[in-house]
């Protein structure tokens, strides 16, 4: 509780003690009506001046004036009837403990969320001359060794130069498992290390480190506002003034019609009341707090879970997914590709992969890294010559002055090349030496684990059909596809053809299903900001992918999808309930206030009570786990 | 220019209407606020001053909601 809070406490105790003490003094006319003003001050002192000071900016139809309006008239109504004042006062006190409920709700609720997205490290560890400093992570530069000892977080991100550790990383991933790691490895920030001492050379600045940019992410995510929260905006300014006017409506017309029209006594105490109850449960605070909150909290939990969302909008599409477009490497498959099989015609197996190695040593494709790999041996550079990197094709360069070409069948056909296919699956890089065949090398990738699981965990979360998009060879997209259970293959796509896909699978598409594309490289990022909704695989994933992507899976575990989703829709489903419930309630209560059924307690009612449980439920978005 | 603050609010609707009046003020070409972080994001028009647009924003914010604050 803050400062404001606890004042507000200690008015509303006041104000109701003293409201049932006047209940047993024998008091009447004005004295019974000043003694009774003194509580209803107490607690709507602040109600009345903001109302006042609302009526002079021209903003008169705010709560403030609405309660104000309410009790004063209540106030009057009680002067000229029967010195029933308890009623006023209480429709204060109600709504002050509302208001209050929901500043303590919201408040606990937003330092419980921020707390769970809290992965700032306070410090960096630098040694110097022998003993340990504290520095802010921001001055460390690129380069420097910082030590990590147990129970610290990583402040920034780096390569493991001395010990070996446990790392934590359940606040970037959700994963609970703890993460080995040695010497020599990479390490991201925000992972708590576990159990041994950790020297890190820094690779980046702290600014420019996982931490900061997931922090920068989930900061900047609600300010992008989903449609559900614009239309309880826009449906707030139209409500409030509109049943203020009904009230208007309410409190004069009736009795004029009974007066002049059905000769009947007017009636204006009974009316006016009806009106004032009209006015209480005008307040939308319900609401319009509520949407909100669950997308915080739907956000919250996500984060909690390793899925990052950037904003309410995108969770409230994402909900609707009916399409998910793979990229096969790296999101279904490993992207860990090996070297299988070397056949060759003349040449021996081992010249034929140095060749191979040498030709392709300047690319970072996954493929030449497992070339490379495959080879064992270091690389000369000085050996290549006119590297060309054919995109879609392969590479063509000078090992030794020879002309080396290592790529698929079109670059074969485009040498005019006569190769051998061949019976393997798997990519199969074919080579010409001096413009004569001399082979083909053939690298798989493997499956994910838990990439089956996925797909079919998509199909129960609701969504009708998978696709895969993928530059390999059609073959093996078929095999994978198949094994996989995926509905749709578009194999052999350069990257400009993967966004071509996607524009005509979004064209294609039917209805308000959304369609998803999950991808993890350099070469998705146009794809991923396509799509309705890009979901960068996070880990693995470059940095260009997770800038361009809506929604980050912090792991590469591919189940991560179908949770993600699971957790959309329960947040949205919060969120319609919410809505539903909210004006439901409100029209309910207003119709009855109409007929006079209802009072101004159960006018107070349907705004408090509402206000409560529609936080309450908004809180379950938190909760995630299980999903 | 985009820049964000800090701000003190009690309701959401409140919120909502800090965010009509920041977006309504002059030199400023979109605002967003955030009751749930309770922070307000202004993107300047060029060549403004956020110092002194910022001051004409408290100011509007202040006449829809009086109880409220923006740290700048």
């Amino acid at each position: 509780m803050n400062k404001k809070q606890k004042k507000m406490l200690v008015r509303i105790l006041l104000a109701a003690a003293l409201m049932v003490l006047l209940q047993f003094l024998p008091v009447e006319g004005m004295v019974r009506f000043a003694l009774y003003l003194v509580p209803y001050l107490i607690i709507g002192y602040d109600i009345l001046i903001k109302a006042g000071k609302g009526i002079r900016n021209r903003q008169v139809f705010d709560e403030s004036f609405l309660m104000a309006v309410a009790t004063v008239g209540a106030m009057a109504l009680a002067v000229y009837e029967d010195g029933n004042y308890t009623e006023a006062i209480a429709v204060m006190l109600f709504y002050q403990v509302g208001e209050w409920f929901q500043s303590y709700a919201v408040g606990k609720s937003r330092r419980n969320i921020s707390e769970l997205m809290d992965i700032r490290p306070d410090y960096a560890n630098i040694e110097q001359d022998g003993k340990l400093l504290q520095m802010d992570p921001d001055e460390v530069e690129i380069g420097t060794t910082i030590v990590v000892q147990p129970g610290e977080k990583v402040p920034i991100d780096g390569l493991v130069v001395e010990g070996s550790s446990s790392l934590n990383t359940s606040a970037l991933t959700g994963e609970s498992v703890p993460r080995e790691i040695k010497t020599g490895e990479e390490v991201i920030s925000g992972c708590i290390n576990l159990t041994g001492v950790l020297k890190i050379r820094t690779t980046k600045e702290f600014g420019e480190s996982t931490v900061s940019r997931i922090l920068d992410l989930v900061e900047n995510a609600s300010s992008r506002k989903s449609k559900s929260e614009d239309f309880i905006s826009k449906f707030a300014k139209v409500y409030t003034p509109l049943v203020c006017y009904s009230a208007l409506v309410l409190a004069f017309l009736p009795p004029l019609v009974r007066m002049s029209v059905l000769g009947l006594p007017a009636d204006f105490g009974e009316w006016i009341y009806r009106a004032l109850t009209f006015l209480v449960i005008s307040c939308p605070c319900a609401l319009v707090v509520s949407i909100p909150l669950s997308f915080f909290a739907g956000i919250g939990g996500a984060s909690n879970a390793g899925v990052l969302v950037k904003g309410s909008n995108y969770l409230e599409t994402m909900s609707q997914t009916k399409y998910v477009v793979f990229d096969k490497t790296g999101t279904l498959t490993q992207g860990v590709f090996e070297v299988n099989a070397v056949h060759h015609n003349e040449m021996e197996q081992g010249r034929l992969l140095e060749y191979a190695a040498l030709a392709e040593s300047a690319s970072s494709h996954p493929i030449s890294k497992s070339l490379q790999k495959a080879y064992g041996k270091p690389i000369d550079r000085t050996r290549v010559t006119e590297i060309q990197e054919i995109s879609g094709n392969g590479v063509m360069a000078r090992v030794d002055g020879v002309p080396v070409a290592a790529g698929n069948t079109k670059l074969m056909e485009r040498l005019q090349v006569e190769y051998k296919d061949c019976h393997h699956t798997g990519t199969i890089v074919h080579m010409a030496i001096d413009g004569v065949y001399a082979g083909h090398i053939v690298i798989s990738d493997r499956i994910k684990p838990g990439a089956k699981e996925a797909v079919a965990a998509l199909k129960a979360a609701g969504v009708s059909r998978t696709v895969m998009l993928t530059g390999d060879a059609d073959r093996v997209a078929r095999q994978v596809a198949g094994e996989l259970g995926i509905d749709e293959v578009y194999s052999e796509l350069l990257p400009e053809g993967k966004v071509k896909k996607v524009e005509e699978l979004l064209e294609k598409k039917s209805g308000n299903g959304k369609l998803a594309f999950v991808g993890d490289g350099i070469n998705d990022a146009p794809v991923l900001s396509r799509a309705d909704i890009g979901i960068a695989m996070g880990a693995m994933g470059s940095d260009a992918a997770i800038e361009a992507a809506d929604v980050v899976l912090m792991d590469d575990d591919p189940l991560k999808i179908a949770k993600a989703i699971r957790i959309s829709r329960k947040c949205l489903r919060i969120v319609y309930e919410n809505i539903w419930f909210a004006i439901g309630i409100k029209m309910i209560c207003l119709l009855l206030g109409a007929l006079g059924i209802a009072n101004m307690w159960l006018a107070v009612f349907a705004d408090v009570g509402v206000m409560i449980l529609a936080v309450l439920n908004a809180i379950r978005a938190l909760f995630v786990k299980k999903l | 220019m985009k820049k964000t603050y800090k701000i003190e609010v009690d309701c959401a609707n409140c919120a909502n209407k800090m965010e009509d009046a920041a977006k309504k003020t002059a030199g400023v070409k979109d605002a967003t606020v955030n009751f749930m972080t309770l922070k307000m994001s202004v993107e300047f028009e060029e060549g403004q001053d956020p110092k002194a647009v910022m001051q004409a924003v408290r100011a509007n914010c202040k006449k829809v909601e009086d109880d409220c604050e923006i740290f700048f």
